[in-house]
């Protein structure tokens, strides 16, 4: 187990750098000019300087590699700095960002906390939803609840955020004047009234969130419960006279979680990647919606930083999944 | 062997394996009415401007906001276009756009994952790409395709054949991967049977062995990826449209008249809530046909 966890780990680096470049060249093609916000009667020789002082009179290969040791070396000074107050970074150059002139990293920090809030809520929101019923239902193969459940579920698998999301705004703010419609990331929570206001302005992004998860986990729930509830093990633990609820949610629940488990591991990303829709809509300035704004701006060191950040996520992700599925089936061996 | 002789002659022929296929899908009730209300859709989305010749782009500034009428059965927007001929003229590109990036998708993850079942030389380095695909954080990697080769591709081909060249290939080249694992896995597992060998034997080349004899064992989890491709293609394009990075607003899509009805939620809800009834519409009547077709394309499932 331990090797396979090195040696995935070892395999990882490869996958990152190769990904960074993808996205690096990808950006390289991009059309804007940064300078295109300069007034007009700013001399050419002075935008060239300022073009230089943004890093891009290199050549291409320098350029990725200085973004390289920014991210991997700067950047981690930076941030042992930060915990411990020493000063390793002092001086060097941090990966800037083109729109505020700020270190990237700066703003992400800013920015998490709101995402990190509403997407992490969500998720745990959405699998507490989706267990309960794809146990049940897959418990009760064809039952009205199934039959309700499975056909719920596939509405909240087929139905877009996007479109969730507005119906949201319009049936509880529009209409109903429930709750606001903007997520104000200012809030601050102080006493029980803030609080109040806090849960409000939460409820309706981590529900439509929290339903479009729950859908998805509950359909590999009840999948893998039905495998395991015809199996041979089963019908041993009723014969030796365990009880139903034994038999359950202890010998088949247990053995349903392993692949739901890292079907779980394997969607954080991809939350993070379906949250940048929510907060267009509700309009939360998380790292989705930075990254939207730069993409607009044409702030390149953002939107390269960013986009690496989510497969970052993705790779971690993946990583834990597969050394999750080893610990939790001692029948799977990787080496 | 005597059992076998005594019991009596089947007086029914031999069915033929679509039949058995058929029979299965028409039990599946919930993929027999998505088949039926996806064809419906697509039926009005094409036929249908045939019928109701109201012009999607004519602006009549005049009858703009207006509510359902019989001039105009679903009313008229902001600029007072007739929204119920922009709502088919929108459902025509949202599913040509899901169609044809299915189809990209699933020629190239068969193309794929064929390539690296059948032979084991690219079966490492095909793997591997398809790997680190998956990897990609696909969601910020197409906002950003679009932004970047949206300008050039409108230059080369016009401003609606250079969005939906640039959104077909972006859905496409980024959403091929899990057919070609599915793919690889059962070409894989087909290469080692009989009746490869069989016609290996007889010297049947590499290109004839798989267009006559893998490709067909492969066709059920191609036409299973090739329904749920179509789902997330459409789901794709409209929040590409709807973060405002799809379509140009003169060319609708469901996805950009959800985009701009959002602006007039406070006023006219109910302009939000046709196009995102026909998106989810659709996506569900679709994903319940792959779900049937994958009950019944399983052997070991038809038949119980």
């Amino acid at each position: 187990m331990l090797t396979f966890t090195i040696r995935r780990l070892v395999l990882a680096v490869p996958t990152l750098l190769f990904i960074s470049l993808v996205i690096f060249m990808l950006l390289q093609l991009a059309p804007g000019d940064p300078m295109a916000q300069v007034p007009l009667t700013v001399p050419p020789e002075v935008k060239e300087k300022m073009r230089e002082a943004l890093g891009l009179g290199a050549p291409v290969h320098i350029q990725f590699f200085k973004w390289l040791v920014q991210f991997f070396w700067v950047e981690p000074q930076v941030l042992i700095d930060h915990i411990f107050g020493t000063s390793f970074s002092e001086g060097q150059l941090r990966v800037l960002s083109w729109q505020t002139r700020s270190p990237v990293m700066d703003i992400v920090v800013q920015r998490l906390p709101q995402t990190l809030w509403v997407v992490g809520m969500s998720y745990v929101l959405g699998v507490m939803i989706a267990l309960p019923i794809g146990i049940y239902s897959a418990y009760r193969q064809y039952s009205v609840f199934d039959q309700v459940g499975t056909f719920v579920s596939m509405v909240g698998f087929s139905v877009p955020t996007f479109f969730t999301g507005v119906l949201l705004i319009v049936i509880f703010s529009v209409n109903l004047g429930w709750f606001p419609s903007i997520y104000d990331t200012t809030h601050k929570v102080t006493d029980w009234d803030s609080f109040i206001v806090q849960l409000q302005q939460m409820i309706m992004p981590v529900m439509v969130l929290a339903l479009f998860n729950a859908a998805q986990i509950s359909r590999f729930m009840r999948a893998s419960m039905l495998d395991n509830l015809n199996q041979d093990y089963v019908r041993t633990a009723r014969a030796k006279g365990l009880g139903e609820k034994t038999v359950v949610l202890v010998h088949v629940l247990r053995n349903s979680m392993i692949p739901v488990v890292t079907v779980i591991a394997l969607g954080v990303p991809q939350v993070f990647g379906g949250a940048i829709i929510t907060e267009q809509v509700f309009k939360v300035n998380g790292l989705g919606q930075l990254l939207i704004t730069s993409i607009e701006a044409n702030d390149l060191p953002m939107v390269q930083t960013l986009t690496f950040i989510f497969a970052l996520l993705i790779v971690i992700f993946n990583l834990i999944a597969d050394i999750l599925y080893g610990i939790l089936d001692p029948r799977i061996r990787y080496d | 062997m005597t059992d076998l002789i005594n019991q009596p002659m089947p007086t029914t022929p031999p069915r033929s394996q679509w039949r058995d296929i058929w029979d299965q899908f028409k039990s599946h009730r919930g993929a027999l009415l998505g088949g039926i209300v996806f064809l419906l859709i697509v039926v009005t989305v094409f036929i249908g401007p045939l019928l109701w010749t109201a012009d999607p782009t004519f602006i009549d500034i005049r009858s703009r906001n207006q509510g359902p009428s019989w001039s105009h059965p679903l009313g008229t927007d902001q600029l007072g276009r007739d929204m119920l001929a922009r709502m088919m003229a929108g459902g025509q590109t949202s599913v040509s756009v899901g169609i044809t990036a299915m189809l990209l998708a699933l020629f190239l993850g068969s193309l794929i994952g064929v390539m690296a079942g059948y032979f084991r030389k690219l079966d490492n380095i095909l793997m591997r790409t398809t790997d680190l695909f998956l990897a990609l954080p696909l969601l910020p990697l197409l906002l950003v395709m679009v932004l970047l080769f949206r300008e050039p591709l409108n230059a080369a081909f016009g401003p609606e054949t250079g969005i939906f060249i640039l959104i077909v290939t972006a859905i496409g080249i980024t959403s091929w991967m899990p057919t070609a694992r599915i793919v690889r896995g059962d070409v894989l597992a087909l290469k080692e049977r009989e009746f490869v060998l069989a016609a290996r034997s007889i010297g049947t080349t590499n290109v004839r062995m798989i267009t006559r004899h893998i490709l067909p064992n492969v066709m059920s989890p191609i036409m299973v990826s090739a329904t749920l491709g179509i789902a997330s293609a459409i789901i794709t394009e409209s929040a590409l449209s709807f973060l405002g990075l799809g379509f140009p607003p003169d060319f609708p899509t469901w996805g950009r008249l959800l985009f701009d009805a959002v602006d007039y939620m406070q006023q006219f809800p109910e302009r939000v809530l046709w196009p995102g009834l026909a998106i989810s519409l659709t996506v569900l009547s679709v994903n319940y046909l792959g779900d049937g077709l994958r009950d019944a394309l399983d052997p070991r499932i038809r038949g119980r």
